[in-house]
C-alpha cells in the first residue's frame, strides 16, 4: 500500500520531539494572535515569517502550518465571540456563532467549530495522501470561463445567506462587487474610483470593511438600545458543551461540510472560502424548515467550520502538487519554500518524500494540537463575555482600531474603517445584512479577471460559458437554484421560516 | 404618494443612487469591446444591475403594504457620532501621540457613547488596557507602533 507506506514515512517524520514541539508552539501563537480581531492567518503567517528564517526546511514548513491552523481557528472564536471575522472565511461562522453566544451557548459553538474542524482535518489529512495526484487533474480543468459560472454559482447561493428580502440581499452582493472594483485594473493598469487618492489604488481592506460593517455596525446598534433592552449576552450560560442533541444535529452537518470542502478546497482561487459559503446554503437547505439559521443554529457553525479546515487542507494539493499557490497564505508558505531553497512543485513529491509526507502528517498533528490546546481555553473565552459590556466594548474598539492601523501601519485604513462603522449602522437600520456584500466584495477581483480573461479567449463571444461543458453545468446549477428560491411556493415557506422576530 | 416600507424606501434608493453613481464614475474609463473588455465595462454592468434592483425595492415600497410601516425607529445618534469620532480620533493620534497616550485617549472617548459613564472605571479600564495593548502588540509582536509622543525624544 502506498498509501499506507507514504503516511507512515510522514507520521515518522512529524513525530519525532522537534517537530512536536513546533507544530505545539506554532498553533499556540497563530491561536494567540489569530483570536485579535482583524489579525487573521495572512497577517499572522506574515509577522510570524522571519521566526523561520533559522530553522530547517521541515520544522519550518511544520511550524508554518501550525501557525495556519491557529490563526484560522483563532479567527473563528473572535467571530463567534464578537461578531468580527479576522478573515473572509469565518464570516459565516459569524452569522449563527455569534447568535449562539448571545444565548449563552458560546461553548457549544467554540466546540463545535473545534471538533468538527478536527474531523475535517483528520478526513483533509487522508484525502491530500490519496487523491493528490487525481484532484490536481480537475483543478487543470478549470478555465477562465468554469471560474467565473463557479462564482455566479457562488453568489447565487450567498443570497440564501440573507434571511430577509431577496432583492435586498442581491443588491448587497451587487454592491459588494462594486466596492472591490475600488482598485486599480488589472489588466489596464488604470486606477479606478480612487479620486487620486492613492491608498485607494490598491483597493479598500476586507479587514475594512468586514470590521466596520460587522464589528463596529454592530457595537453601535448594541449601544442604541436602551440598558434594560440591551443585554448583549444573557447571563445565564448554559454549560460549556454542546448538548446531546446538539451532537446528534451537528454531526450530519460536519461530515456534509468536510466533503464539499475537501472538493472546493483542490481549486486555485481560494476553493476554502467558497466551501465554507456554499456549506452553509446547503445546510441551510437541507435544514428546511426546521432550522433556526440565523438565529444561533449550530449547524450553521459546524457546518461551514468543518468544510473550511478541510478546503485549508486539501488547498495543499494544488501548491504541493503544481506549485500554485491557490491563496494569500499558501503564497506565504511557496515563499517560505524558496526561502529554505526548496522549488515548490510536482518534483518536491519525488526529490523530497520526507518533507512532502511530514509536512501532510503535521497538518494532522497540528489539528491534533488545535482541539487539546482549544478545548480548555473554551472556559477562559466564555468567562470574557461575563465582563460587563461598558467595559468590553471599550475594549473590542481599541483592538480593532489597533489591528486595522498595523494592516498597513497607515491611518488611511483607520479613517475607512471609521467610514464604514457607520455604513454598517445604516446597513443594519435598513435590514440590509453584511455576509453578501462581504462575499461579493471578495470575488469581485477574481470574478472579473475571469470574465474578462474568458472574453478575451473567446474574441467576444459569451456563448463560451454555456458551451463548455463544465461551465455550463455549474450555470445551469445557479439558474436551477434561482428557479428553487423564487418559485412563489418555496418563497413563501422561506419567508415565514426566515422572517425576523 | 405614501410610503408603505421605511426601510425598504431608503435602502431602495440607497441602492439606486450608488449604483448610478458608480456608473457615471464607470464613464470614465474605457468600455473596450466585449473581445477586449475595458477597464469600465464590468462596473457598468453591475452598477447599471444594481440600480435596476434598486428602483425595484423602491417601487415596491411605495406599492406592497408592510406590517406596521416596517419603521427605521429611532437612530442612535450618541453612540454613532462617538464611535466614528472615536475610531477618527484614534487615526490622527496614534502617529502623533504615540500609543502610550492615545490609548487613553481612545477609551476615554469611546466610553462616552455608552449610557453608564463612570470616571472611575474608564481610568482603570484605560490604564489596564494600554499595559496591555503594549504588552501584546510592542512587546510581544514587535510591531512598529509609534510608542511615545512624536515631539518627545525616544
Amino acid at each position: 500500500m502506498d498509501l499506507l507506506n507514504n503516511l507512515t514515512l510522514g507520521f515518522g517524520v512529524a513525530f519525532t520531539l522537534q517537530n512536536l514541539t513546533y507544530a505545539f508552539f506554532g498553533s499556540v501563537l497563530g491561536t494567540l494572535i489569530g483570536v485579535l480581531p482583524g489579525l487573521g492567518p495572512v497577517a499572522t503567517i506574515a509577522m510570524l515569517l522571519p521566526s523561520i528564517y533559522t530553522l530547517d526546511a521541515t520544522p519550518a514548513l511544520i511550524m508554518l502550518a501550525g501557525i495556519y491552523y491557529g490563526a484560522q481557528y483563532g479567527g473563528s472564536t473572535t467571530a463567534i465571540l464578537i461578531n468580527v471575522p479576522g478573515e473572509a472565511s469565518s464570516v459565516v461562522t459569524a452569522i449563527d456563532g455569534y447568535q449562539m453566544a448571545r444565548q449563552g451557548r458560546a461553548g457549544a459553538a467554540l466546540a463545535a467549530a473545534g471538533l468538527g474542524s478536527f474531523f475535517a482535518g483528520c478526513v483533509g489529512t487522508v484525502v491530500i495522501a490519496a487523491f493528490a495526484p487525481p484532484l490536481t487533474e480537475l483543478a487543470f480543468k478549470f478555465g477562465a470561463a468554469e471560474y467565473f459560472s463557479l462564482m455566479v454559482l457562488g453568489l447565487i447561493g450567498a443570497v440564501v445567506l440573507a434571511s430577509g428580502s431577496l432583492l435586498k440581499a442581491i443588491a448587497m452582493i451587487l454592491l459588494g462587487l462594486l466596492l472591490a472594483q475600488i482598485n486599480t485594473d488589472v489588466i489596464s493598469g488604470v486606477p479606478r474610483y480612487s479620486f487620486d487618492i492613492a491608498e485607494l489604488t490598491d483597493g479598500i481592506g476586507f479587514v475594512v470593511i468586514a470590521m466596520g460593517v460587522f464589528g463596529f455596525g454592530e457595537v453601535i446598534a448594541n449601544l442604541g438600545k436602551s440598558a434594560e433592552h440591551r443585554q448583549v449576552f444573557t447571563k445565564n450560560v448554559t454549560g460549556l458543551w454542546p448538548t446531546r442533541q446538539d451532537f446528534k444535529q451537528a454531526w450530519p452537518s460536519v461530515v456534509r461540510g468536510t466533503a464539499l470542502g475537501s472538493l472546493l478546497g483542490v481549486l486555485p482561487g481560494n476553493g476554502a472560502l467558497l466551501a465554507s459559503f456554499a456549506t452553509y446554503t446547503m445546510e441551510k437547505k437541507v435544514a428546511g424548515a426546521s432550522g433556526r439559521f440565523g438565529k444561533g443554529d449550530i449547524r450553521g457553525v459546524a457546518g461551514p467550520e468543518s468544510a473550511n479546515n478541510a478546503g485549508a487542507q486539501t488547498s495543499f494539493i494544488p501548491m504541493l502538487t503544481l506549485g500554485i499557490p491557490p491563496n494569500a497564505v499558501m503564497a506565504l508558505m511557496v515563499g517560505a519554500m524558496t526561502i529554505k531553497g526548496i522549488q515548490p512543485g510536482p518534483q518536491v513529491m519525488t526529490s523530497n518524500p520526507q518533507l512532502f509526507w511530514g509536512l501532510i502528517a503535521s497538518m494532522w498533528v497540528g489539528n491534533a494540537m488545535l482541539v487539546i490546546l482549544n478545548l480548555p481555553l473554551i472556559g477562559i473565552w466564555i468567562k470574557l463575555l461575563t465582563v460587563p459590556y461598558r467595559f468590553l466594548f471599550p475594549a473590542i474598539t481599541l483592538f480593532c482600531c489597533i489591528g486595522v492601523y498595523t494592516l498597513n501601519n497607515n491611518t488611511f485604513d483607520v479613517y475607512m474603517t471609521a467610514v464604514f462603522a457607520a455604513v454598517g449602522y445604516a446597513f443594519y437600520k435598513l435590514s440590509c445584512e453584511g455576509a453578501p456584500l462581504l462575499l461579493g466584495f471578495i470575488l469581485g477581483p477574481m470574478m472579473e479577471e475571469n470574465l474578462r480573461r474568458a472574453l478575451l479567449l473567446s474574441r467576444g463571444d459569451w456563448t463560451t460559458f454555456v458551451t463548455r461543458p463544465l461551465s455550463s453545468g455549474l450555470l445551469i446549477a445557479s439558474a436551477l437554484l434561482v428557479v428553487i428560491v423564487t418559485l412563489p411556493s418555496i418563497r413563501k415557506k422561506r419567508e415565514v421560516t426566515f422572517v425576523d422576530d | 404618494m405614501k410610503i408603505k416600507s421605511q426601510r425598504d424606501f431608503w435602502s431602495g434608493l440607497m441602492f439606486a443612487v450608488a449604483g448610478g453613481a458608480f456608473a457615471i464614475g464607470a464613464t470614465n474609463y474605457s468600455m473596450g469591446s466585449s473581445a477586449r473588455p475595458g477597464p469600465g465595462y464590468f462596473p457598468l454592468i453591475l452598477s447599471v444591475i444594481m440600480s435596476i434592483l434598486g428602483l425595484i425595492v423602491l417601487f415596491k415600497s411605495l406599492t406592497i403594504e408592510a406590517e406596521g410601516g416596517d419603521p427605521i425607529g429611532d437612530i442612535a445618534w450618541r453612540p454613532l457620532l462617538v464611535v466614528v469620532a472615536a475610531i477618527a480620533v484614534f487615526g490622527l493620534a496614534l502617529p502623533r501621540l504615540g500609543l502610550v497616550v492615545t490609548v487613553p485617549i481612545l477609551i476615554v472617548l469611546v466610553s462616552l457613547a455608552g449610557d453608564e459613564f463612570k470616571w472611575k472605571g474608564v481610568l482603570a479600564s484605560a490604564v489596564v488596557l494600554t499595559g496591555f495593548s503594549w504588552a501584546i502588540f510592542v512587546f510581544g509582536l514587535k510591531l512598529t507602533l509609534p510608542l511615545w509622543p512624536s515631539f518627545m525624544p525616544a
